[in-house]
C-alpha cells in the first residue's frame, strides 16, 4: 500500500513547519527582535573502530550563539547497552532524537529477544532524519559492539549515513580528522585506540572555537563499556594567586541611620494540602 | 542604532554558518558514475568522493549499491535521497521477487526507481543509473536521471564528472566488446572525469555483474590508467 512504501516521506509535516516558522520569522523581523539562538554544541566529536570494538570521543562545550552555555555538557549518549551515540549541532535535537531511538530499540530488542544491533539503530536515526528533510539539526557518530562485532557510521542531519572505521563530525570535524588521517591504523589496541581519540578531540578542542573543555571517551566492548567522563581536563580553571578581599573595617562608616519597617499582618488564610 | 544591529546580525550569520557548517550544507554525491552492457552482463563503475560543501565528508564512499543478487544502482545527487530511495527500492523488489518466487527483471527495478524519482521530483535531488542482468534479457542498463525520466541505453554516465567524459565515451564506444574491454573502457573514462572534475575523485570502484554472479574491484588512485603529464 502507499503508506506501507512511502512510510517516511513526511512531506505533510515538512510543508506545514515551514509555512508556520517563515511566518513567525517575517513578524519578528519587523518588529525589529531577532529569533532566540539555539543551544548548540559546536562540537568535535569522532570516533575509530579498534581491534576488539569501538572507541567514542567528544569535547564538552555547548554554546549559545557566541557565549558558553555549558562548560561541561555530556554529548556521548546512551543508545543501548552496546550502543552509544555522539552528537553534534542542534543540542536539543540530539539529545530528543538519541532518547527517541533509544526508547524505540529497546522495545525492538525486547520483541525480538536479543541483544540490539548497531545496523538497526542506524537505519532507525536515518529514516527519522530523512523524514524531518534536515529540519533536526542531529549530526551524530553512531558506534557500538553487536554480534556482528564492532561498527561505526556518521549519519547526517538529512539522513545519509557513512560506514567507515573513523569518522569525525561538528565544527571541529576537520582538526580531528587531520589527526586521524596521520595516526589511524587498522586493529589498533586499546590504549592506542583511546590515545589517538584524546589526540583528535584535543585538536578540535585548541583549534575550534565551537569546542572545548574536557574531554569525553566511550570505551565499547564485548560486553563491556567504558564510560570516561571525563577522560581528559584539557582545560582547568586556573587558581587565583592571591585574595583580593578587603580586611573588615578597610572602608571607613561615617553614618549609620536605622529605620525599622513595621509590618502588620492584615490578612491569614491558611490551606492545607492532601499529602496522602 | 540600525547599523549596529546589522554589524551584530552579520557577525551572528557568520558564527552560525560557522558552527551550522554540517547542518547548512547536505552530504552529496557530485560525482561520476557509469555503466556499460556487454554480452552476458553489464560492467558499473563509479567514484568514491562524497562532500558537505568544500569538505570531503567520505573519502571512500561505495556508490554501487546492491538492489538485490544481481541488480545494482549507482547513485549521483544528494547523499541522503539516494540512500532513502534505494533502501525504499530494494524492500519493495525483495518483497516482488518473493511474491514471483524468481529473479526480478532489471527494468521492474529501474521502473520502481522511476515512479519514486518522477512521482516526488519536487523533493528529490537524485540521478540514478540501473543495471543488472536477467535471465530474460540479459544484461540491461537504465538511466534514470532527475526528473524521473527512465530510458534504457548500452552505455550510460552520470553525475557532475560525466559532462567532461560525453565526447570521450561516444566515441570510443563500440558494441560487442569483451568483458575486459568494458573494464578497461570504464576505468580510463571514470579517470578522466575524476581528473576534470573537483567533485570526483577518491578511488575507482568497479563492479561486473553477469548470470555468474558479481565481482567488485577497487582501482586505487595511485594505481588509476595514465593519460598525459600535463
Amino acid at each position: 500500500t502507499e503508506e506501507q512504501c512511502w512510510g517516511t516521506w513526511g512531506k505533510n509535516i515538512k510543508c506545514v513547519c515551514f509555512y508556520r516558522n517563515a511566518l513567525l520569522e517575517a513578524d519578528i523581523n519587523k518588529l525589529g527582535f531577532s529569533s532566540p539562538a539555539a543551544r548548540k554544541t559546536g562540537t568535535t566529536i569522532c570516533g575509530v573502530v579498534y581491534k576488539d570494538g569501538v572507541v567514542l570521543g567528544a569535547d564538552t562545550r555547548a554554546t549559545e550563539g557566541m557565549v558558553v552555555a555549558d562548560k561541561n555538557c555530556s554529548k556521548i549518549h546512551y543508545i543501548s547497552p552496546n550502543i552509544y551515540c555522539c552528537g553534534a549541532g542542534t543540542a536539543a535535537d540530539t539529545e530528543m532524537t538519541t532518547q527517541i531511538i533509544s526508547s524505540n530499540l529497546e522495545l525492538h530488542s525486547l520483541s525480538t529477544g536479543r541483544l540490539p544491533r548497531v545496523t538497526t539503530a542506524n537505519r532507525m536515526l536515518k529514516q527519522m532524519l530523512f523524514r524531518y528533510q534536515g529540519y533536526i539539526g542531529a549530526a551524530l557518530v553512531l558506534g557500538g559492539v553487536d554480534c556482528n562485532g564492532p561498527h561505526l557510521y556518521s549519519i547526517y542531519p538529512h539522513g545519509s549515513t557513512d560506514k567507515l572505521p573513523y569518522v569525525t563530525m561538528g565544527s571541529g570535524s576537520l582538526a580531528a580528522m587531520a589527526v586521524f588521517e596521520d595516526r589511524y591504523r587498522p586493529n589498533m589496541e586499546e590504549e592506542e585506540a583511546k590515545r589517538l581519540v584524546r589526540d583528535a578531540i584535543a585538536a578540535g578542542i585548541f583549534n575550534d572555537l565551537g569546542s572545548g573543555s574536557n574531554i569525553d571517551l566511550c570505551v565499547i566492548t564485548k560486553g563491556k563499556v567504558d564510560y570516561l567522563r571525563p577522560h581528559d581536563m584539557a582545560n582547568k580553571k586556573g587558581v587565583r594567586t592571591g585574595s583580593y578581599r578587603y580586611k573588615h573595617g578597610t572602608t571607613g562608616v561615617l553614618t549609620k541611620a536605622v529605620t525599622p519597617l513595621n509590618l502588620e499582618v492584615v490578612e491569614e488564610s491558611v490551606q492545607t494540602m492532601d499529602t496522602s | 542604532m540600525l547599523q549596529l544591529c546589522l554589524t551584530v546580525h552579520t557577525f551572528f550569520n557568520l558564527a552560525v554558518i560557522t558552527f551550522f557548517y554540517f547542518s547548512r550544507k547536505s552530504a552529496s554525491f557530485y560525482t561520476s558514475i557509469m555503466a556499460v552492457e556487454f554480452e552476458g552482463g553489464v560492467v558499473i563503475g563509479a567514484d568514491s568522493r562524497t562532500t558537505t560543501g568544500a569538505y570531503i565528508a567520505n573519502r571512500v564512499t561505495d556508490k554501487l549499491t546492491p538492489i538485490h543478487e544481481r541488480i545494482f544502482c549507482c547513485r549521483s545527487g544528494s547523499a541522503a535521497d539516494t540512500q532513502a530511495i534505494a533502501d525504499a527500492v530494494t524492500y519493495q523488489l525483495g518483497f516482488h521477487s518473493i511474491e514471483l518466487d524468481e529473479a526480478p527483471l532489471v527494468q521492474t527495478a529501474a521502473s520502481l526507481f522511476r515512479e519514486m524519482c518522477y512521482r516526488y521530483r519536487e523533493e528529490l535531488m537524485a540521478g540514478i543509473i540501473v543495471a543488472g542482468w536477467d535471465p530474460r534479457r540479459g544484461g540491461q542498463v537504465y538511466t534514470v536521471p532527475v526528473g524521473g525520466m527512465m530510458t534504457r541505453q548500452p552505455v550510460s554516465v552520470g553525475g557532475s564528472g560525466s559532462s567532461y567524459i560525453y565526447g570521450y565515451v561516444d566515441s570510443n564506444y563500440r558494441a560487442g566488446m569483451s568483458k575486459e574491454e568494458c573494464l578497461k573502457f570504464t576505468a580510463e573514462a571514470l579517470t578522466l572525469a575524476m581528473e576534470r572534475d573537483g567533485s570526483s575523485g577518491g578511488v575507482v570502484r568497479l563492479a561486473v555483474v553477469s548470470e555468474q554472479g558479481v565481482e567488485r574491484q577497487v582501482i586505487l588512485g595511485n594505481q588509476l590508467p595514465k593519460f598525459s603529464t600535463v
